[in-house]
């Protein structure tokens, strides 16, 4: 409809009128969002030739163990904390907590050494290294209240040892390790949220950064065409002038 | 630029080679592709970790010892349970002589390079062992007028009068065991205090009195476990009942008991390197070993978090080609196509 028709109906007008509003901030976010991470970029279905490594899958492993884990803490969660030392299934849910642990903690230092030793943070890659590293330090204190939450021998000792440590750098005038509820609420609550939050970014941030290239690759494009380009060195230098999009 | 060729390796110096190189790592990756499937990649790993974690579980189970109580303590061990809750009436437990956040002694404060953080925050638990570990608990013991007379001429004493009487009470459990009522004569209200604080504790209710905190429901266990620890930590920490249980579990700090676990489950082997620390000199042998460790730990998490700025250790990778394991198959045929 190229122009206003006085016959339509009264819903046409204001359909008419809202296209010339201004644009809304949930259409901004999504046209920027589509922009830079669009769908075959955030769920691809082809990836570069030198992601052949089995090392590679150590950062997918230390998502599905985090998911293990959660799983089963949620369950002991609908159960109560102190379910597991009176119920055979308790019991058994708590292993499964505990080596879900124990293999997530694993995968990601396999996964942040493996990171480390192919220099992930070259190309603008820094925010996405530090997040990982974010999210490491954030599951020892993670695994830490988890241990303080046990409710036996480990949480009563772990506690005492502790709280030296804690009050010697000042933090135990606010994080009592002997108070069990803090603990709990803790590992229970805020400690996930901003685990997932930063594993949450830091997949998205591999998603819209890709993986970082193999040393002397440059973007790959040698490797189309092996002799190198009289062209690329404008399009470099055009990049050092006025940066690069990504 | 404008004499070199750029895209001519031989022409270029290092530092110009390494800017060709980043600036090919910021763009999107332009070489050959192979298939993925992300959500299958995903699935299979999920499957993969299930089924680990399920033949982990079900072959290694998890352990479960009960925490100690002031119950089992004061049974297994009552003259050192009595030991130790006279040295909260004296004020010479651990627990007394702590500082922040619990009270104002000096007894368990750090301090580096002349700064305590500790002290800067201050006391914001506050905690006096005697009241809270002795004489609150008798208190609520009722329909015992003796030790209601008891503990009221205790409290109304001075200071002199009740150190008197708790050195008297001192030399009678020197003997290593609990004084009969003959050997107490010179302490005063101690002897019947005393008594009757080991009876509470036996029973079970001085568990329950020190986790009450004056209301019905409790989350905090602060109060039992630093007693409990007043017992392990003092003079008698050596041979004393909770001590000789962390020492077989191997939880001690000189044991790596900061990682362990009980049994021979594995723990927390994340800490692996915070624990070193407390091993070597000077840590491990300092007052204020904690800080030191807290300190250089923070040091060590920081330069991993600011690796992609930090010169030196960020090319350590490019240095150490370990890359050329990952990368092998890509390597190789980078090397077939240059042949």
């Amino acid at each position: 409809m190229s122009q206003a028709d006085p016959q339509a109906p009264a819903h046409h007008a204001r359909v008419t009128h809202t296209s010339t509003a201004p644009e809304a901030w949930t259409t901004k976010l999504r046209r920027a969002w589509l922009k830079r991470l669009p769908p075959e970029k955030l769920l691809p279905d082809n990836q570069p030739a030198y992601v052949a490594s089995w090392t590679y899958t150590f950062g997918v492993l230390t998502l599905a163990s985090l998911l293990v884990t959660v799983l089963s803490g949620a369950v002991i969660a609908l159960e109560g904390a102190t379910w597991w030392h009176l119920s055979r299934l308790g019991h058994f849910v708590n292993s499964l907590h505990l080596w879900g642990v124990e293999l997530f903690m694993g995968f990601m230092a396999l996964h942040l050494w493996m990171k480390f030793w192919i220099a992930a943070w070259r190309g603008r890659r820094a925010l996405t290294w530090m997040t990982g590293v974010a999210a490491f330090m954030v599951s020892i204190i993670e695994d830490f209240t988890g241990y303080l939450s046990q409710t036996n021998f480990d949480s009563q000792w772990i506690s005492f040892s502790a709280k030296d440590a804690f009050n010697s750098a000042g933090i135990g005038a606010f994080l009592n390790a002997m108070n069990f509820g803090q603990a709990l609420l803790l590992h229970v609550v805020v400690l996930p949220a901003v685990l997932v939050g930063l594993v949450g970014l830091h997949v998205i941030l591999v998603r819209l950064r890709g993986v970082v290239h193999p040393f002397g690759a440059g973007d790959g494009s040698a490797a189309v065409a092996p002799v190198a380009e009289p062209g690329a060195s404008s399009e470099i230098e055009s990049e050092q002038a006025g940066g690069v999009s990504r | 630029m404008t004499a070199q060729t750029p895209t001519e390796p031989g022409t270029l110096s290092r530092r110009q080679r390494r800017r060709v190189e980043e600036l090919g790592q910021r763009r999107p990756w332009a070489g050959p592709n192979r298939h993925y499937d992300i959500l299958r990649e995903l699935s299979v790993a999920t499957v993969v970790v299930v089924i680990l974690t399920f033949a982990l579980a079900l072959t290694f189970s998890s352990p479960d010892e009960a925490p100690v109580t002031v119950r089992d303590w004061a049974s297994a061990t009552p003259s050192q349970f009595l030991t130790t809750a006279l040295s909260e009436l004296q004020g010479t437990s651990t627990s007394s002589t702590y500082g922040p956040p619990y009270n104002h002694g000096d007894g368990s404060t750090q301090s580096l390079g002349g700064i305590s953080p500790q002290k800067l925050l201050g006391v914001t638990i506050p905690l006096r062992p005697a009241q809270a570990f002795v004489l609150h608990p008798l208190s609520l013991v009722p329909g015992q007028s003796p030790l209601h007379v008891a503990l009221s001429k205790f409290e109304g004493a001075s200071k002199a009068q009740q150190a008197t009487w708790e050195a008297a009470y001192a030399k009678a459990l020197a003997k290593g065991k609990v004084p009969a009522p003959s050997e107490v004569r010179s302490s005063g209200p101690l002897g019947v205090m005393m008594p009757a604080l080991l009876a509470m504790a036996k029973s079970g209710a001085l568990d329950a009195a020190l986790t009450a905190h004056g209301r019905y429901y409790t989350e905090n266990y602060t109060k039992p476990i630093m007693f409990i620890g007043d017992g392990a930590t003092g003079p008698q920490a050596d041979s004393s009942y909770w001590s000789h249980i962390i020492t077989a579990e191997h939880l001690q700090g000189d044991q790596w008991g900061m990682m362990n676990e009980t049994g021979s489950w594995p723990g927390q082997p994340w800490l692996w390197l915070y624990t070193l620390w407390y091993q070597v000199p000077p840590m491990n042998g300092s007052a204020n070993g904690d800080l030191m460790v807290i300190a250089i730990m923070t040091l060590l998490s920081l330069g991993l978090l600011f690796v992609p700025f930090i010169p030196i250790l960020r090319s350590v990778p490019r240095m150490i080609p370990i890359h050329r394991l990952i990368w092998k198959s890509w390597y190789r045929r980078d090397t077939q196509a240059n042949h």
